[in-house]
């Protein structure tokens, strides 16, 4: 492990500590000084003992897009949980499953696991394999229809996946996406 | 306005319920490892999130409010998680029914089965067992 100067290392670890802080707070449900002073104590112990590698490259937020991938994030989670339900109790059970590959065009951790678990959560996929090299994402499909469906379901991973980096992606996260669709469209 | 908080909670905590039953459902007649996590995953957390929600509203006071969006957020950041590593693990032992599957893109075992096609025993032997080192 490389030495790096402390303030980088503090600067990396704030947004972690205030996170553990918070958790506690929600864990005692309601805010005095005593419960932020012995949250700050507990999240100092944590970040000491279990130190974590920090995330490479930047995240910002943007309000609106994010907005935007929380809405058909929670529609797209009663449409699937309902979808799935229907699978379970309707008397054919379940006809066709398929297993496919999605090459992503995100490269940075933190999104890619974003993607990864929005993608298990909602348009009726199981993430199997994730190949951080190629950004090649395996997943399995549950309700497929034929040939024309599995396209359609491509296509929605696709279409979380630019959601995601509108809403989190850093500038040239967004860059690389325009980059791609434009040559998809050349 | 408490009365149509009621029914509100009310049918949340049901829906909820309901959606937790056929996860349990989906769990039994799903037809191998890869489908049944599907069961475990969405319409599970969909419920679980519902119930969260009708509980709020049930529930007087903030605190226990807090509680419940703890409990919904690792909901939603752990089931995936979870659910990848046991198919992941599945499709490595071939518990894959090969015959439901439409499509297969994933090479990332190195060799596509030819002998196995269904549900393979936890235990089969590899399929060539020449490839095996030692073997």
């Amino acid at each position: 492990m490389t030495v790096e100067p402390a303030a980088t290392r503090l600067r990396h670890q704030v947004p972690l500590a205030v996170w553990l802080v918070l958790v506690w707070m929600l864990l005692w449900g309601s805010w005095s000084w005593a419960n932020l002073l012995s949250g700050l104590a507990v999240a100092l112990v944590v970040l000491v003992l279990l130190p974590l590698p920090h995330v490479v490259g930047g995240v910002r937020v943007r309000p609106a897009p994010l907005l935007a991938f929380l809405g058909h994030f929670v529609t797209d989670l009663f449409v699937s949980g309902a979808e799935v339900a229907w699978q379970a109790v309707r008397p054919q059970g379940v006809r066709r499953t398929a297993i496919i590959q999605v090459q992503l065009r995100v490269d940075s951790d933190l999104l890619l696991t974003m993607v990864a678990e929005a993608t298990s959560l909602v348009p009726g996929s199981l993430v199997l394999d994730l190949d951080r090299e190629q950004r090649l994402m395996t997943l399995h499909l549950l309700p497929v229809r034929d040939h024309a469906d599995v396209e359609r379901k491509r296509a929605n991973v696709l279409l979380v996946e630019e959601r995601l980096v509108r809403a989190f992606g850093a500038a040239e996260d967004v860059d690389a996406l325009d980059r791609a669709r434009t040559e998809v469209a050349a | 306005m408490t009365a149509l908080a009621d029914v509100v909670a009310f049918g949340c905590l049901l829906a909820g319920a309901v959606l937790c039953l056929t996860a349990g459902l989906g769990l039994v007649r799903f037809p191998d490892v890869l489908s049944r996590m599907h069961a475990g995953t969405k319409p599970q957390v969909l419920g679980v999130l519902l119930v969260m929600v009708g509980a709020a509203i049930r529930l007087d006071g903030w605190a226990n409010a807090w509680m419940l969006l703890l409990v919904a957020a690792f909901q939603l950041l752990t089931a995936p998680v979870s659910a990848h590593l046991i198919s992941r693990v599945a499709y490595r032992r071939r518990h894959v029914r090969r015959d439901l599957l439409l499509v297969d893109e994933f090479t990332g075992t190195g060799h596509q089965d030819e002998a196995y096609r269904g549900d393979e025993p936890g235990d089969a032997p590899p399929e060539h067992p020449a490839a095996r080192p030692g073997g």
